[in-house]
């Protein structure tokens, strides 16, 4: 018996009975709600053991009811309104948010054609031509949730945060999409039942090892790699995770847009916080990492038995359980980038690259259905050659110029009386005291010698 | 009448209805949030009449880009919670420039057209739109690219501070 | 219903219960929040670091903000007409043309990056 996985078409999608549909949405919900608790216990359980700390381990077994528990309480808070609020609008950017966060599941794949009493269907709510289409749109969307609740507070740190956050989706959300764009070039589709199945099997290569001809791997995470790599970053921007989690940062903003929230609305944003990052993850899996589809050398088994029909669940989730993990290592490791390197990364970095990444695989992708070899390679060879002068040619960059002494002093001879005292002009930084104990003899080091005089 | 007609129906009237409260709402913020219903209702009606591409390029565009810029445009002035009461203008001209413009372009159109039935084209997917535009569009595109470019170099000519004035952000 | 409208009246009933879903959590948070709360007089104040605040109800972005806007609806733009051209590039009557078309059109749209690179908008200061 052949157990081969049948991909679903855009054919079966749109003929389910009603009350399939209506198990698949509750479903989704189910998921998606059962997948925030767990991803936010997840996330401090690991934080916790990458930090040397037992973290939550009271309610539950092995506290791993504490997400539910804190999350149960939050309705039962008394809700707080600001008088200067905007109460319409208030209660909107929560329910924009939250709605927004749901929608990208609608279109996920979650494994092939199964069997659900006796009806052959997708395992997947819904697909369209243009689902990726309906993904970026409803990331769109969510930057509302976040300015307007910013807005409607009617105060100044969620206002702050509020733009700020909206600023950086904006930016990122830029990037993703552009990122995006290589996929559909080698897929030759927008929709996401289909882009899981151009990732179903690389092409044989021709050379072969002792007789085993090697596939070429078939993942667009690798194909596309650049792709990835940008999407994966502009999923921690757009998701406002760190260390890009700057609308949040809570030494300078308060707690960015929801300071004013409190309650439910408070969950509602916190609900719709850890979606959209399962969201991104989730999409990540299906359009770089091969969707529901086992990975490779499990796929040689028995001509791809594990990706039959359930199965695509279990290796959906790892993926995305996964991509998680990546996003909660990320947070645990680096420190918060200021926000001006975020920015900068953002337009300077990922757009460009990003731009000549598609345009470049543009290129090969033309050359390469010209009959003669000879001319894809010379231009490839091209291409490189300009990249690689471009990257020589490239303007140094000009520091920023030091100010001199007397530029300083004219500074410091303006500013008005009592104000902070400054450190010496030409302060030197003492070498640290773990090199002096390695060179063992190095003189003192002169800190500030000598500047007294100009400091007055 | 199908089940499409009654929702391309009801998409009009949520439109038309938004677009009303757009006009006449003082509170700044909200006429944009009305003007975020009427595009997402014409996006609905695009929706229905199989245009999908376009559909979900107008949530994107407009709804996710364009009323965002608008926003951010009316907080860079002012964005006071509340009503506005210094907003309106005469009625008349409002009046003359919409319905002297609602007039012209259903003239136009019932002009062009003139009760002829038309095929309802295939479903506007992206193959067939991007087939389209770069066999048959090419120059509106190009031009496209050039118009953006110029509304770019405008708005930063404009939002940057007067030469030696520099007090402002650089 | 099937096929075309049949996908999307998923996708809307997805969001028809999604609203059901938050409507009932928030009548839900109505009924079981306290229903006599404390009165404190200051309470309903916003937040402002335990301050009293000061001024208006203002909001005033700077025109940075516009400005990062403006140049999302310009890449978003771009993105729009990169996903159809991504899908039918290498249909073999286009030959190289597309490919030039789009190089073009990127081309023109990264002049306002480097623009903006250029005029220092593209810094956050």
């Amino acid at each position: 018996m052949k157990y081969l996985a049948q991909d679903p078409t855009l054919a079966n999608f749109g003929h389910d009975v009603w009350w399939l549909v209506l198990i698949k949405v509750v479903a989704v919900f189910a998921l998606l709600l059962v997948l925030t608790l767990f991803t936010i216990m997840y996330e401090r359980k690991v934080v916790a053991r990458m930090a040397v700390r037992p973290g939550p381990n009271q309610v539950g077994p092995n506290g791993w009811l504490q997400s539910l528990m804190d999350g149960m309480k939050l309705p039962f808070k008394e809700e707080i309104i600001p008088i200067t609020a905007d109460k319409v609008v208030y209660f909107l950017a929560p329910v924009i948010a939250g709605t927004c966060a749901f929608i990208t599941f609608a279109v996920i794949p979650f494994g092939p054609m199964v069997s659900i009493f006796g009806h052959r269907t997708p395992l997947q709510l819904t697909d369209v031509p243009v689902a990726v289409l309906v993904i970026l749109a409803a990331t769109s969307m969510s930057v509302y949730g976040i300015v307007l609740s910013g807005w409607a507070s009617g105060s100044t740190y969620p206002l702050l945060g509020g733009l700020r956050s909206s600023a950086q989706m904006i930016s990122y959300e830029v990037a993703m999409g552009l990122s995006i764009v290589a996929v559909f070039m080698t897929a030759g589709t927008m929709s996401t039942s289909g882009i899981v199945h151009a990732q179903a099997g690389g092409a044989q290569a021709n050379w072969d090892i002792f007789g085993w001809h090697p596939q070429a791997p078939s993942w667009y995470a690798i194909v596309t790699l650049p792709s990835f790599v940008i999407y994966a970053i502009s999923a921690v921007g757009e998701t406002n995770r760190a260390p890009f989690d700057l609308p949040e940062a809570e030494s300078e903003l308060v707690g960015g847009y929801l300071t004013e929230y409190s309650s439910f609305k408070f969950a509602m944003f916190y609900l719709a916080e850890y979606i959209a990052m399962i969201n991104v993850s989730a999409v990540g899996a299906t359009l770089f990492l091969g969707g529901w589809r086992v990975p490779w050398p499990l796929s040689l088994i028995d001509h791809g038995v594990l990706n039959h029909s359930w199965f695509g669940l279990i290796w959906f989730l790892g993926k995305v359980l996964i991509f998680l993990f990546g996003f909660i290592w990320l947070r645990a490791t680096l420190p918060r980038l200021r926000y001006d390197q975020f920015m900068r990364l953002g337009w300077k970095v990922l757009l460009p690259a990003n731009l000549v990444w598609i345009l470049i695989l543009a290129g090969i992708k033309t050359t390469q259905r010209t009959p003669t070899g000879n001319t894809r390679w010379f231009v490839i060879a091209g291409v490189v050659v300009v990249a690689l002068i471009a990257v020589f040619l490239w303007p140094e960059k000009k520091g920023p110029e030091a100010p001199s002494t007397e530029q300083l002093e004219e500074q410091l001879a303006q500013l008005p009386e009592g104000s902070f005292p400054l450190p010496p002009l030409d302060l030197q930084v003492p070498p640290s005291p773990r090199l002096q104990r390695l060179t063992g003899q190095r003189e003192p080091a002169t800190v500030g010698g000598g500047t007294d005089e100009k400091e007055n | 009448m199908t089940a499409a007609d009654v929702l391309l129906l009801a998409l009009g009237a949520i439109a038309v209805g938004a677009g009303w409260r757009v006009v006449i709402t003082s509170h700044l913020v909200r006429a944009g949030l009305w003007l975020v219903v009427t595009l997402g209702a014409v996006a609905g009606a695009y929706l229905v009449l199989a245009a999908e591409l376009v559909a979900w390029v107008q949530v994107l565009l407009y709804v996710g880009a364009v009323v965002v810029l608008l926003l951010f445009a009316v907080m860079l002035t002012r964005a006071p919670i509340g009503a506005s009461s210094d907003l309106d203008r005469p009625g008349w001209t409002g009046l003359l420039v919409g319905g002297g413009a609602a007039l012209g372009l259903g003239a136009l159109l019932l002009d062009g057209y003139r009760w002829q039935k038309v095929d309802a084209p295939a479903v506007g997917s992206a193959q067939l739109l991007g087939g389209e535009v770069f066999r048959h569009w090419v120059l509106p595109f190009e031009v496209l690219s050039v118009l953006l470019l110029a509304a770019l170099i405008g708005a930063i000519v404009v939002s940057r501070p007067a030469p030696g004035d520099d007090s402002g952000s650089r | 219903m099937s096929g075309y409208l049949g996908s999307y009246a998923t996708l809307g009933l997805l969001i028809v219960v999604g609203a059901l879903v938050f409507v009932g959590a928030f009548s839900a948070n109505r009924l079981l929040s306290p229903s006599a709360p404390n009165p404190a007089p200051d309470k309903y104040r916003n937040y402002e670091c335990g301050l009293d605040p000061v001024g208006g109800d203002w909001a005033q972005a700077q025109i940075r903000y516009y400005l990062y806007a403006f140049l999302y609806v310009l890449f978003a733009v771009e993105s729009v007409f990169l996903f159809p051209w991504a899908v039918i590039y290498d249909r073999p009557e286009f030959g190289a043309s597309a490919v030039v078309e789009m190089g073009i059109f990127v081309a023109v749209l990264a002049l306002g990056l480097l623009y903006a690179w250029r005029k220092r908008v593209l810094r956050w200061t």
